[in-house]
């Protein structure tokens, strides 16, 4: 049988992911949510002042990030497999490689939509302008990195009993390099400091992003098999 | 149906022939008296150190043990890709060993860590890099079992803890190198280049290979005993012990068949 070409399938499931939300805004709206919520606490739970905001605020911005991230790909993944999509596209004449691709961009893209309403909330909130082309920059490659080891990592936990509970604890410490050099990298560009000080981040990040798409693109085909 | 699964993984998994046996008793009894001798160098040959005294002799344990985790950990990446592969039972067995073996050996890498430090750096635990990345390592393959233990079915069990070993050995790399790219860490570095500060390390705690006579000779052995011997001869038992239970399932259904 003919296989679509690769591209062609990695837009159609992207384009399905996103006309899925439109209808739906299950992933987004529960994300959304989440993520004002949890900077709300922390501000009480921190209860930051002017200075100790520019510390922590970038640490502050991960986890708000990463924890509703986690909430999105549980979400993302269990959806196409209760309603039996897995499945239908692991039927479909398309690469293995082909349906990873396109999940992992409908996850990106979730996430950072999610990160892109926290820039603005977060600046006024904390009173801290998180609008630095590094920081962006930080964010488009560490958002990138955790979600490629979590579509791969929520693909094995939604199959597994305990499902919903398992995905962070399994995720958190193999994203974990990617957190730190984000949370660094990030944290070095607001601080002011020149940017010899903290670029090699930027760096590290970038080239463990290369080696998780890579190692998560081949083993992807094996979590998905039957 | 469950019966022919059963039957067929009795029959991959042999019975441990009496040449392995005996061949692996003679290394067991060979790990103990290299163990010994390991700590003989390190406790009563090897010189006191000047500036932290007796404490100093854990490295002699603490680095060798570390190694004997690393080893046990890649052997966990050898075995899932070869399972993913070929789809023996047996690799898998040996990526379950090394995950066991090597959590083992990393808990012993970090309480004597934990003990060294107490009197060194004044606390059991600090938030220095390496011991933040080590703790992470050790939650990673803890993960590890628990995804194992998620999962009933037996051949999806083994593929997703084959891709896990894989990507979690990244944890340990990060471990072994993250003292060499973070300058503001206060571990010591054993092997390999130092980069951070000469005069920080004086008062931090430091480790020369030259510092007493007999430090060299009892690293080098004591790597070489807890590397090679140590993780591979739990890990051949660990294996024994896994066949020894296949046997037992199989059996089980046997039984329970008539």
């Amino acid at each position: 049988m003919k296989t679509t070409p690769f591209f062609k399938a990695v837009l159609a499931i992207v384009r399905k992911d996103l006309q899925a939300e439109m209808r739906g805004r299950e992933l987004v709206g529960a994300m959304g949510v989440f993520a004002l919520l949890a900077i709300l606490i922390f501000s009480f739970a921190l209860e930051l002042d002017r200075e100790a905001r520019n510390e922590v605020i970038s640490g502050v911005l991960w986890v708000t990030v990463i924890f509703s991230s986690i909430l999105g790909l549980n979400r993302s993944l269990a959806m196409e497999r209760d309603q039996g999509n897995l499945d239908a596209l692991l039927l479909a004449p398309i690469g293995r490689g082909a349906v990873y691709v396109g999940k992992l961009i409908g996850n990106y893209i979730f996430t950072l939509a999610i990160s892109a309403i926290l820039l603005p909330v977060m600046s006024a909130l904390y009173g801290v302008s998180l609008f630095n082309p590094y920081v962006l920059l930080t964010l488009l490659l560490g958002v990138l990195g955790f979600t490629t080891v979590g579509t791969l990592l929520a693909t094995m936990t939604v199959q597994t009993r305990a499902r919903e509970a398992l995905l962070p604890i399994v995720m958190m410490p193999v994203a974990l390099p990617i957190i730190l050099s984000a949370v660094r990298a990030s944290t070095g560009a607001l601080s002011g400091a020149s940017v010899d000080d903290w670029i090699g981040w930027v760096q590290i990040l970038g080239a463990l992003d290369a080696i998780f798409v890579v190692m998560c693109f081949f083993l992807f085909p094996f979590v998905v098999e039957e | 149906m469950s019966a022919a699964v059963a039957h067929s993984a009795a029959e991959s998994m042999p019975r441990s022939n009496r040449m392995g046996s005996r061949l692996l008793i003679f290394l067991s009894i060979l790990t103990v008296i290299g163990v010994l001798i390991g700590l003989y160098l390190g406790l009563i040959a090897a010189g006191t150190d000047i500036e932290q005294g007796e404490v100093q002799r854990l490295f002699y344990i603490h680095v060798p043990s570390f190694a004997g985790a690393f080893v046990a950990f890649s052997a966990t990446v050898v075995g899932g890709i070869a399972y993913l592969i070929t789809r023996k039972v047996k690799w898998d067995a040996l990526a379950l060993a090394g995950v066991e073996i090597g959590l083992a050996l990393a808990a012993i890498n970090l309480v004597t860590g934990s003990v060294w430090a107490r009197p060194i750096w004044n606390t059991w635990w600090n938030w220095d890099p390496r011991l933040t990345s080590d703790a992470i390592m050790i939650l990673t393959y803890a993960a590890y079992l628990m995804l194992r233990s998620g999962i009933d079915n037996v051949d999806t069990r083994r593929r997703f803890a084959s891709v896990y070993g894989i990507l979690a050995f990244s944890t340990v790399l990060i471990t072994f190198l993250i003292i060499r790219i973070r300058p503001d860490t206060i571990h010591p570095v054993v092997i390999g280049p130092v980069l951070t500060d000469a005069s920080m390390m004086a008062t931090q705690g430091d480790f020369e290979l030259n510092a007493t006579p007999g430090v060299t000779s009892a690293v080098a052995f004591g790597s070489a005993v807890w590397s090679i011997l140590v993780p591979w001869v739990l890990v051949w038992w660990r294996i024994r012990l896994e066949n020894v239970a296949h046997r037992v399932t199989a059996m089980r259904v046997k039984v329970m068949e008539q």
